[in-house]
């Protein structure tokens, strides 16, 4: 047998530096949101990045063109699953904003609250998610319970636990239940206390901390000119979050601050959102005790709203409402407007065009990760291969939003 | 049958116990157990189904909650999630699957090696859903072949976890037809439905 | 507060604004396609106006218009003085090419499509709204870097996002396989009910499938 220590020349040691291709996804474990990376390396560096979205296009702004207004509503839901309620109350503004109406106060607390239930969701989502892709399986689990206690609320209130299309023009679907302000003031404490313990699962670890500090770096003004928006901006330092810049709703009489990042980082996305959860809990506080007890929930327009059931049934003047806002849909005027709202990844706009009927002509969404996702190239050339995980999991891209 | 009166001498004929028998294999007091290789083998595949999780859209949150701590999917014997389709023999399709990721997901179907077997998780996996667009596929029946359909859009987790059992039993019984998760209850049959406006 | 920024703008290029708005409080000015670009790097280095923040970037199609057929909209916000402002540009004339209209497959092509200048080089990020642009719409972008298609594939004929695309009109990348896919029968005795195989038919009078008293 031959001896194993044979005297190598040293360039026969040396490994093959060509560059290397490799395509990452779109079926791969850590990329969540079917997307596909091809990478150009040298060794584990990343020379070359191309991300390749569209996996996941659904014809969203197609689909919309051939329903009513209100129909709309099931399929905005599925844009950002994870957050189902933010996006029906943001394109339930955009629609209002066109016809010119406010939801009366009572609604405007119930969708705060209910939106911020869903922006908890949205960030125990990332954040679960973000840890399981490197590894941390245990803190993923603490966040799934968190999120169904949220859903536990969310399906009493709405009827189902993700796709709720519970959102309608000029108020909600239904108003809330009498046991609502309850069950989420014992939902949200349990929900923090469970995010406090995932927490410290991950933050003391050394393994993660040095996997996601100083790990895709975004400047500011890049940040801006790629057109980040929500999180991902906050925490390269802008302090732009809709609710305090452009407040809608009743945003402006709430306290709460908004956690704003230092370096642009893995680190400052995940921590910035964590942060959010708890003044998310803050904000739900303040509009459970601001909420009445009582009151009508939707507007007053026998154009916009649905009449009640009973008077469907026995009036022949609820029968005809019901039968023209089902068949021909919300007459809204004509014309274009462009509502913008913060969503679970960042400033959620819908442009909306109008021609005067009960169909859209067009409504165009502007989702807040296809302009994360874009910078994400920026943030992976030049580093490792590895780092490709964390960077991802943290701009939180969510494919139905991302790609329509 | 040998196992039923095999068994029912140690007992005393009592009815439900002669029932209870009949699960008893044959020869197991004495330490041993005979059956056809064929059931021992479709036995052994259902409890330990490895999993390919093939997950795009909005399914994928309900397919997190499945293998979350309260519906835990564990239980079943289909914990083990492997990333790869060579080890995988359950492809669960989770979610919409557009034109453009079609090919992708047969390239997946072709790699794993037999037996195999195909969940379709919620609407879109199954027939499109209300994506009837230039995008989408309408069913992944239309590329790969499907063993059970769970619908709902997304489904809950226990007609997942029905789904699951449902395919058990098939691969029990060796049976490779299509089937279907139905309501436990069907809606139709209530009487009186859940009333569902709210007083204001 | 932007609407000093469409009179500035309406100032310095007269004749190329061709019209503003302040319908629902959106502040829209519509500008000549010429001098998109020119307008654009203004808006974001005007000291007054300092957009710095790309918000979006996209299409409507107009059929039925006169004149031009697709409206190319813009938003933008300055992250310093928190206003907002829509630009818009009319363009790809309708009638041009009289061949087109006969003959659906011209209007697909290369040289057929609307043109308008990119804007990658004043904000990186019109880079990919640019490319759904072209991906939906057709619209080519001039001096765009990298103008392929983003959402769809490669293989896809047509736009999309065009009212005269079908909607439901697909273009599969693989061939269907050919099932025999009769509809099942419903409530099959060995489908469904995995728990004990309950059926309808061993439903008991006045209870529901579950065997709880029916109300």
């Amino acid at each position: 047998m031959e001896p194993l220590d044979v005297e190598l020349e040293d360039g026969e040691l040396e490994l093959p530096n060509d560059p290397m291709q490799v395509l990452m996804g779109p079926a791969h474990p850590a990329m969540h949101g079917t997307i596909r990376i091809a990478l150009e390396l040298s060794g584990e560096t990343i020379r070359k990045a191309d991300v390749q979205i569209g996996y996941l296009h659904r014809g969203f702004e197609k689909m919309c063109e051939r329903g009513t207004w209100t129909q709309c509503f099931p399929y905005v839901d599925r844009l950002n699953y994870a957050s189902p309620l933010l996006n029906n109350v943001g394109f339930a503004l955009a629609v209002e904003k066109m016809l010119s109406v406010t939801v009366p106060e009572r609604c405007q607390h119930y969708r705060v609250a209910l939106g911020e239930l869903a922006r908890i969701c949205d960030h125990l989502v990332c954040l679960g998610a973000m840890a399981m892709e490197l590894g941390a399986f245990t803190p993923f689990l603490y966040y799934v319970k968190a999120r169904e206690l949220i859903w536990d609320v969310f399906e009493e209130e709405t009827g189902a636990r993700v796709t709720h299309s519970f959102g309608r023009v000029g108020g909600m679907a239904l108003p809330p239940t009498p046991f609502f302000k309850e069950m989420v003031r014992s939902a949200v404490p349990a929900v923090l206390a469970l995010v406090d313990d995932g927490e410290k699962l991950l933050l003391k670890n050394r393994i993660f901390l040095d996997r996601i500090e100083n790990v895709g770096v975004m400047g500011k003004d890049m940040a801006l000119a790629l057109g980040w928006t929500g999180v991902v901006l906050r925490a390269t330092g802008v302090p732009y979050d809709v609710r305090k810049s452009h407040p809608y709703m009743t945003y402006d009489r709430y306290e709460f601050e908004v956690p704003v990042g230092t370096r642009g980082d893995c680190y400052d996305r995940f921590m910035c959102r964590a942060e959010e959860m708890r003044q998310s809990a803050r904000i739900i506080e303040q509009a459970l005790d601001m909420m009445a007890d009582d009151g009508p929930v939707s507007i007053e327009d026998p154009r916009i709203v649905l009449p009640a059931k009973d008077e469907v049934y026995s009036t022949i003047e609820g029968t005809i409402q019901h039968f023209k806002i089902v068949m021909e849909g919300i007459q809204v005027p004509a014309g274009e407007c462009y509502s913008y709202t913060e969503a679970g990844n960042g400033e959620l706009g819908f442009y909306i065009v109008s021609d005067g009927s009960g169909t859209p002509y067009r409504v165009r969404i502007r989702p807040p990760c296809f302009a994360s996702t874009q910078g994400l190239e920026r943030m992976i050339v030049g580093a490792m291969l590895p780092d490709v995980v964390p960077t991802f999991g943290s701009i939180n891209m969510i494919g139905g939003e991302c790609d329509h | 049958m040998g196992s039923v009166s095999a068994v029912t001498s140690m007992s005393d004929n009592s009815a439900p116990d002669l029932e209870r028998s009949q699960l008893v294999l044959e020869g197991s007091q004495q330490g041993f157990a005979t059956t056809r290789f064929e059931d021992l083998l479709n036995w052994a595949r259902k409890y330990s189904l490895f999993q390919y999780p093939f997950v795009t859209a909005c399914c994928a949150m309900e397919f997190m909650a499945l293998a979350g701590p309260r519906f835990d999917m564990a239980r079943f014997g289909a914990e083990a999630p492997r990333f790869s389709p060579r080890q995988s023999d359950l492809l669960w399709v989770v979610g919409t699957i557009s034109q453009r990721q079609a090919p992708v997901l047969k390239t997946v179907y072709d790699q794993m090696a037999d037996p195999k077997y195909v969940i379709a998780f919620g609407t879109c996996a199954s027939s499109g859903g209300f994506y009837d667009n230039y995008t989408t596929l309408p069913g992944i029946d239309k590329i790969i072949p499907v063993d059970v359909f769970v619908p709902g859009c997304p489904p809950r987790p226990e007609t997942v976890i029905d789904g699951l059992l449902l395919l058990q039993d098939k691969i029990t019984r060796g049976d490779r037809s299509v089937g279907i998760v139905k309501p436990r209850v069907d809606p139709v049959q209530l009487r009186n439905p859940v009333q569902l406006r709210r007083k204001a | 507060m932007s609407k000093q920024v469409l009179d500035r703008i309406a100032q310095v290029f007269g004749a190329a604004i061709l019209e503003t708005h302040s319908a629902f409080g959106d502040d829209t000015a519509v500008v000549e396609p010429s001098h998109w670009l020119e307008i654009a790097r203004f808006l974001r280095d005007d000291p007054a106006s300092s957009m710095d923040h790309f918000i979006d970037l996209t299409a409507v199609d107009y059929p039925q218009r006169s004149g031009t057929r697709f409206d190319v909209v813009l938003h933008l916000r300055s992250s310093e003085r928190l206003h907002r402002v829509r630009l818009k540009a009319r363009i790809g004339a309708r009638c041009a090419n009289p061949a087109a209209d006969a003959n659906p497959a011209a209007d697909v092509a290369e040289a057929a499509l609307p043109k308008i200048d990119s804007l990658t080089s004043v904000w990186v990020g019109a880079n990919w709204f640019e490319r759904e642009c072209f991906d939906m719409f057709g619209i080519a972008f001039i001096g765009h870097p990298d103008l392929r298609r983003i959402l769809m594939y490669e293989q896809f004929v047509g736009y999309p996002l065009r009212k005269d695309y079908p909607a439901a009109k697909t273009q599969p990348l693989l061939e269907y396989r050919q099932a025999d896919n009769e509809k099942l029968p419903p409530f099959d005795e060995h489908e469904g009910m995995s728990f004990g195989r309950k059926t309808h038919a061993d439903r008991q009078p006045g209870r529901n499938l579950l065997g709880f008293e029916e109300d």
